[in-house]
């Protein structure tokens, strides 16, 4: 009997030669006259590990990583392919504490399946959510998704279920479903991991809102610096549309659903909603002020749901096990479970799902090891470039909403950055008004100049010229962006850089060292990597 | 890539003038075969979608993606964003630069390699990141650029 051999194709998986690593395991199979069926799966999102190799036994699915193209012969020498131990083998897959202890719903299935398989899709309850919908008036499909208390994970946090209500109610002979899958914060790859690893749950989730608000046409706009991303969301449009899930009379509904992707081109501001939609109309990338909302007049002026790749991708779930289900996971006003994505310098690196709530501690030590070069942790970056920096004593925030808020933080979309004690957070804070100064779409003066101006200040007072009015000008600047920007780059640019003054007032207070070469962990340029594999 | 043909330039805005919002699918298409968006290009946009050519310009430079001049045979993205800063990409760049004697923007004197920033390759957990001809590397050291670059400048 054949042996199903796993290797993913995720980005990330790629990036450290799982290409190379699925090429061999078939050409040494095939050597060795060995039956094999190579299934290339999303990542688990144990990224350390990657390529993770997975083997199917009677014993479930076994694990070896992270495996190079110079282990294989040694592998299946090993026999790998009963499961047999090897120093790479990590046991059952779903027996690996890091994936045990997370609360996968709207993972469920990435690395498990295969990614472009609708059979595989349907085996592992996908379209259960669909066939749900389908069953209930589009009111009530609207108050299940309310219900459950989803809020946006592209950042914002505003509640799903209340902007759907809005489309509902608005009345239009058009109205559109856009997927924000522009995710250009770092330290966030959860968009990209779902589209790569399963991209049917996007286009079911983007089927129900269609549904329960009455659109018949979906753009999902992403990212150019995807590319692997956006040509699996191609191919699984394409078999969509070929097994009757889009388009007329989808799933032999009597309903009408159109689905493309679009390809942004490289401009971090249209992750922004309105200037998303001016993206896609064909134009520069330009924010729109708010009133009217995007739910009102958005997409060519018509009603439209503007929901980021993972709210969307948990709606099936929602609507497969009710919003009771989802609700209970999480605390306060944060319900669900949150895609907690472990970045920067950190040993392991990977996707945490799991309920709201778990401290930065337990993200980031528990889960995360702590930092990649082992030095001492300095400072944390949650949300994205836009998000505050935190340092080690505020580790006992739990991720929610709210409590990241009280303490003039953001959860975000749950990006976390680790930074060790080389981090120089002036340079961090210059770094966040230079990033605003080359995305910012000029549309408004406080970001469009002040993002400029706060490179200059920060500069001053980084080589200590008149240092205190110029903290006080900074500080002033802040202010001005975080109230007269139109969106949140301008408006909360201000987040990274007073918290890093807040937090890290001795960085503010050296000398000027900015011709110097960056400071770099000394374990850095030393630390394990694949070195000895190369995988073109 | 090919090299700049009015006639094909022509066909594929033709292929694609009907969607709604066709401007990107076009550029991206042009860029696509060409490599870049050749000057030409903008006035025949503007033809077909029935725009001013200044708003058409307007839209090419504001995205970081559209160039409009012809790249190197290859194309190195190096990500400078928070999470590969943390993991020393400011020192990756530096190294790299050095090494290649261009900076970032700019295109080996030969033609072989131009090498970008980019803000974020969604590959955090293996920080620092680079994209070479549209191929994830993550983890990469001094070491695995030099060996990525070389590899890329040797063949064609």
């Amino acid at each position: 009997m054949s042996v199903r051999v796993y290797v993913p194709r995720d980005s990330a998986a790629l990036s450290v030669g799982a290409e190379g690593v699925a090429r061999a395991i078939a050409s040494e199979a095939s050597a060795r006259g060995l039956d094999i069926t190579l299934v290339r799966n999303g990542s688990r999102g144990m990224f350390w590990l990657e390529p993770l190799v997975e083997v199917e036994t009677s014993r479930g699915r076994i694990a070896y990583g992270p495996v190079s193209r110079e282990a294989i012969a040694g592998l299946f020498d090993a026999g790998f392919l009963e499961g047999k131990s090897h120093a790479l083998c990590l046991g059952p897959t779903e027996e690996i504490p890091y994936l045990k202890r997370q609360e996968r719903l709207t993972f469920a299935r990435c690395g498990i399946v295969d990614p472009l398989s609708l059979t595989d899709y349907i085996a592992h309850g996908g379209y259960r959510g669909l066939k749900q919908a389908l069953t209930l008036e589009p009111q009530a499909i609207v108050d299940t998704v309310k219900n459950s208390g989803l809020r946006g994970r592209g950042g914002a946090g505003f509640p799903t279920g209340i902007k759907w209500k809005t489309v509902l109610g608005a009345q239009s002979d058009q109205k559109y479903i856009c997927c924000n899958a522009d995710e250009g914060d770092s330290g966030t790859y959860a968009d990209r991991m779902i589209m790569e690893g399963d991209p049917f749950v996007l286009i079911e989730g983007m089927t129900i809102a269609a549904i329960a608000v009455g659109a018949t046409q979906g753009y999902i706009y992403c990212r150019s610096e995807y590319p692997h991303a956006f040509r699996t969301m191609q191919r699984a449009i394409a078999i969509a549309y070929e097994n009757g899930y889009l388009g007329a009379n989808l799933a032999a509904s009597g309903q009408r659903f159109d689905l493309e992707v679009r390809l942004g081109a490289g401009a971090y501001i249209c992750g922004e909603e309105t200037s998303m939609l001016e993206s896609l109309e064909g134009r520069r990338g330009q924010i729109r002020p708010k009133p009217p909302l995007p739910a009102l007049e958005g997409l060519f002026g018509k009603p439209t749901v503007v929901n980021n790749v993972i709210s969307l991708a948990t709606v099936p779930i929602i609507l497969d096990k009710g919003a009771e289900y989802y609700r209970d996971f999480g605390m306060g006003k944060s319900r669900g479970t949150l895609t907690i994505q472990l970045a920067g310098n950190i040993k392991h690196g990977g996707l945490v799902e799991t309920a709201f709530g778990i401290t930065l501690h337990d993200a980031i030590y528990t889960f995360g090891g702590g930092t990649a070069t082992g030095r001492p942790l300095r400072a944390v970056q949650v949300g994205g470039p836009l998000g505050a920096y935190f340092p080690d004593t505020f580790l006992d925030t739990p991720l929610d909403y709210e409590a990241f808020a009280a303490r003039k933080g953001m959860l975000g979309h749950g990006g976390i950055v680790v930074f060790d004690d080389t981090v120089d957070l002036a340079r961090q804070a210059r770094f966040a008004m230079e990033f605003c100064a080359i995305e910012s779409c000029g549309k408004c003066t406080p970001c469009r100049v002040g993002s400029t101006r706060g490179v200059e200040v920060i500069d001053r007072i980084i080589a200590n010229q008149n240092r205190t009015q110029n903290l006080r000008l900074l500080d002033d600047l802040c202010e001005l962006m975080t109230d007269g920007s139109l969106c949140a780059l301008g408006g909360l640019i201000p987040l990274p850089v007073l918290s890093a003054i807040r937090h890290f007032p001795e960085d503010f207070d050296k000398r000027a060292d900015f011709d110097k070469p960056a400071p770099v962990s000394p374990d850095l340029l030393t630390a394990p990597s694949q070195e000895t594999s190369p995988w073109p | 890539m090919q090299a700049w043909d009015a006639d094909r330039a022509q066909a594929r805005i033709r292929e694609l003038e009907h969607l709604p919002g066709a401007l990107l699918p076009i550029l991206h298409a042009l860029q696509d075969e060409f490599g870049y968006i050749h000057p030409a290009a903008t006035q025949m946009i503007a033809g077909a979608l029935n725009l001013a050519h200044a708003e058409v310009h307007g839209v090419i430079s504001f995205y970081h993606d559209f160039r409009h001049a012809a790249p190197g045979r290859h194309v190195l993205k190096i990500c400078r964003a928070e999470s590969c800063q943390s993991m020393g990409c400011d020192a990756l760049i530096q190294h790299i630069e050095r090494r290649l004697s261009v900076k970032l923007g700019e295109t080996t004197p030969d033609q072989s390699l131009t090498i970008q920033q980019v803000f974020c390759l969604g590959n955090c957990a293996l920080s620092p990141a680079v994209m070479l001809d549209g191929e994830p590397y993550g983890r990469v050291s001094p070491s695995v650029a030099d060996f990525l670059i070389d590899n890329a400048r040797r063949a064609q």
